[in-house]
């Protein structure tokens, strides 16, 4: 497996949900081993963008690629849903935990692409549940129904699930949603150091700016209806790049500036109104 | 936050099986003894045990071996395919308040039951025309149900309980425009006793058929405990975790419709075993299917058993339709285990 390629690749793609076109013409590149943000205004697109990565999205145009267990870049449509499930970790955005599962039988869920479906789960699964949960801190929780955990602690709890399938790349959607500022800020890294690749869907644009290699945003070209138009990524690259002010003002219609944290040596975006901005 | 083992005890699930089974082999050989003819059990015992070891038949030979224990396994036999059917529309249709008659199953089957019943239309079935008709009327309905989903777009959960229950009730009207259109009097009352079930027609040949597939799919379904726990979880969840959603679907209506197709032709609609032992069993012990449906699959067998035995003795020499006391023994029965803790199934306590 080469270091540099991609592991994750879109052509051309776009999506249509109804009969209105969300996304198109787009073109991405995911190399092995980065973290990719996807940044966007609300309704843009970013879910749908990784519904298609993650494959349980056909696209109504285009090609998505996913390289297979020997390094090959494969049409995701083409490698089998129990070998996709092996290779990529999708944890969607809000879920309806709705039976009385114990949050241990929940995150072993994460097991079932590598069990059989008949399978018990043993001490060996219980310990991979279990050190799933102790990275995103439940692991005090294992047995207590997930009802009964605070949203945050649920979402953490269903990252944990993600964790347990122990895949290469993860797929998140706006991991960080319901979560206290320390989680916000442990969340992103305690995933990135357990997989390899990571994408993941992110509002918070401060957080974004330190938080990924690089950042793709989605955004409705100029032409295109700026409400409902199908959208597609019109900047990608380093996040500080990616979110200078005129980017900034252009994509989420608000001022912006880059500073330095006064005692850390890490970039800060400072959102304000436009109006200030041009005052 | 508070009470942190408040809804949280669980029964241990290997003595919770062991202990369904039990009493499942004892129950149904004291239910001999029950009947219009009230039996001693040792002499249950001695008939029974005649059989076995192959001794010439004694007096009660032909009540217990040849009525009444048929009776009881087929009992058994429907109480456990209903709950196991339950368990898998619930999880199927995501919907708590699914029972086995969501796909517009015992509709259909009425409609056909009515028509033998009402124009002699399969007489040429005998004693089978009944169970003919309905298992031809609850293999059409789902059938229409599929084809009506399908066409819409797949089988998700809410077109199936949409079509459903849409169909039941269309299929209702038919089976009531049949019996007030026909001439036969009594026909009404044999169609509602029929709707309201029985295994009172129970014998060996009869036994077989719903006791293989109730056991086969049964352990199909028990085979699959972690695809259907994804499933559960819902869709996306189950895609992203590699579970074949739409094949799974597929596989999951077709063998309960076949299954709950044919309960309904040998013992008719008997309601709530497939809506309540489910939920009984989460609630004893937890959500896996792993644990579910064999403690569903038990204690539906277990329960109806019991029930017949009640509906032959309440009313003496009268015998009441199981539906009736399905509803008026298990819905107290069900509120008492919901008072047991805070049960969350379907969403928020």
């Amino acid at each position: 497996m080469s270091g540099q390629g991609p592991v994750l690749r879109l052509r051309g793609v776009g999506a249509r949900l109804g009969e209105r076109d969300v996304l198109r013409d787009i073109d991405l590149d995911i190399p092995v081993g980065t973290s990719l943000g996807i940044v966007g205004v609300n309704g843009v697109g970013k879910s749908t963008l990784l519904r298609i990565l993650a494959g349980v999205l056909r696209p109504s145009a285009g090609h998505c690629y996913l390289t297979d267990s020997s390094g090959v870049l494969r049409e995701t449509s083409r490698i089998s849903s129990r070998e996709r499930s092996r290779r990529l970790a999708y944890v969607p955005q809000e879920e309806v935990a709705s039976t009385e599962l114990l949050v241990g039988e929940m995150v072993a869920l994460g097991r079932v692409p590598r069990t059989r479906p008949w399978a018990r789960g043993g001490t060996q699964e219980r310990a991979i549940v279990r050190a799933a949960l102790d990275a995103v801190g439940l692991a005090d929780r294992i047995d207590d129904p997930c009802d009964r955990l605070s949203g945050g602690e649920r979402r953490r709890a269903v990252m944990a699930r993600g964790l347990a399938q122990e895949c290469p790349v993860m797929l998140l959607d706006e991991p960080t949603n319901h979560l206290d500022v320390a989680w916000q800020l442990r969340l992103l890294h305690t995933v990135a150091d357990r997989a390899e690749t990571l994408v993941a869907t992110i509002h918070d644009l401060d957080l974004a700016l330190r938080s990924f290699d690089r950042l793709a945003v989605l955004g409705r070209p100029q032409g295109s209806d700026p409400d409902t138009g199908p959208a597609t990524v019109v900047a990608h690259g380093p996040p500080a790049e990616v979110l200078d002010d005129i980017s900034v003002d252009l994509h989420f219609g608000v001022g912006s500036v880059q500073v330095t944290h006064p005692h850390l040596a890490q970039p800060h975006l400072l959102i304000h109104p436009r109006k200030d901005h041009s005052a | 936050m508070s009470s942190v083992s408040g809804g949280n005890r669980r029964v241990p699930f290997v003595p919770l099986v062991l202990g369904l089974l039990v009493a499942s082999v004892l129950s149904a050989v004291v239910s001999l003894a029950f009947g219009s003819e009230r039996i001693p059990v040792a002499d249950v015992v001695a008939a029974v045990g005649d059989r076995i070891q192959g001794d010439a038949p004694g007096k009660w030979d032909v009540i217990v071996w040849d009525l009444r224990l048929p009776r009881a396994l087929l009992a058994l036999v429907v109480g456990a395919g209903l709950a196991v059917a339950g368990a898998g529309m619930q999880t199927l249709v995501r919907n708590p308040l699914a029972d086995p008659f969501l796909l517009g199953i015992s509709s259909g089957a009425s409609v056909g039951a009515t028509a033998a019943i009402t124009t002699g239309a399969l007489a040429g079935f005998g004693i089978y025309a009944v169970s003919t008709g309905a298992l031809v009327g609850a293999i059409g309905s789902a059938l229409l149900v599929w084809l009506v989903a399908t066409a819409q777009g797949g089988l998700t959960p809410i077109r199936l309980v949409l079509s459903g229950v849409v169909l039941s009730s269309g299929l209702s009207a038919i089976a009531s425009f049949l019996v007030f259109m026909s001439d036969d009097p009594r026909a009404a009352n044999s169609v509602m006793f029929w709707m309201l079930g029985s295994v009172g027609g129970a014998s060996w040949e009869k036994l077989w058929l719903p006791a293989a597939l109730s056991l086969v799919l049964g352990l199909a379904m028990l085979a699959m405990h972690r695809w259907l726990d994804a499933l559960a979880a819902g869709p996306e969840t189950a895609a992203a975790l590699g579970v074949n959603v739409a094949a799974l679907r597929t596989a999951l209506f077709v063998g309960l419709a076949v299954l709950v197709g044919l309960l309904v032709a040998v013992s008719g609609g008997i309601g709530f075993v497939g809506l309540i032992v489910p939920h009984a069993a989460r609630l004893l012990v937890g959500a896996t299917h792993r644990v579910v449906l064999p403690v569903a699959a038990l204690g539906g067998g277990l329960f109806l058993l019991w029930v017949d035995v009640l509906a032959r003795m309440v009313a003496r020499p009268q015998e009441i339709p199981l539906g009736v006391v399905t509803g008026v023994v298990g819905a107290p029965l069900f509120l008492l285990l919901l008072g047991r803790g805070r049960y969350r199934f379907g969403g928020e306590g």
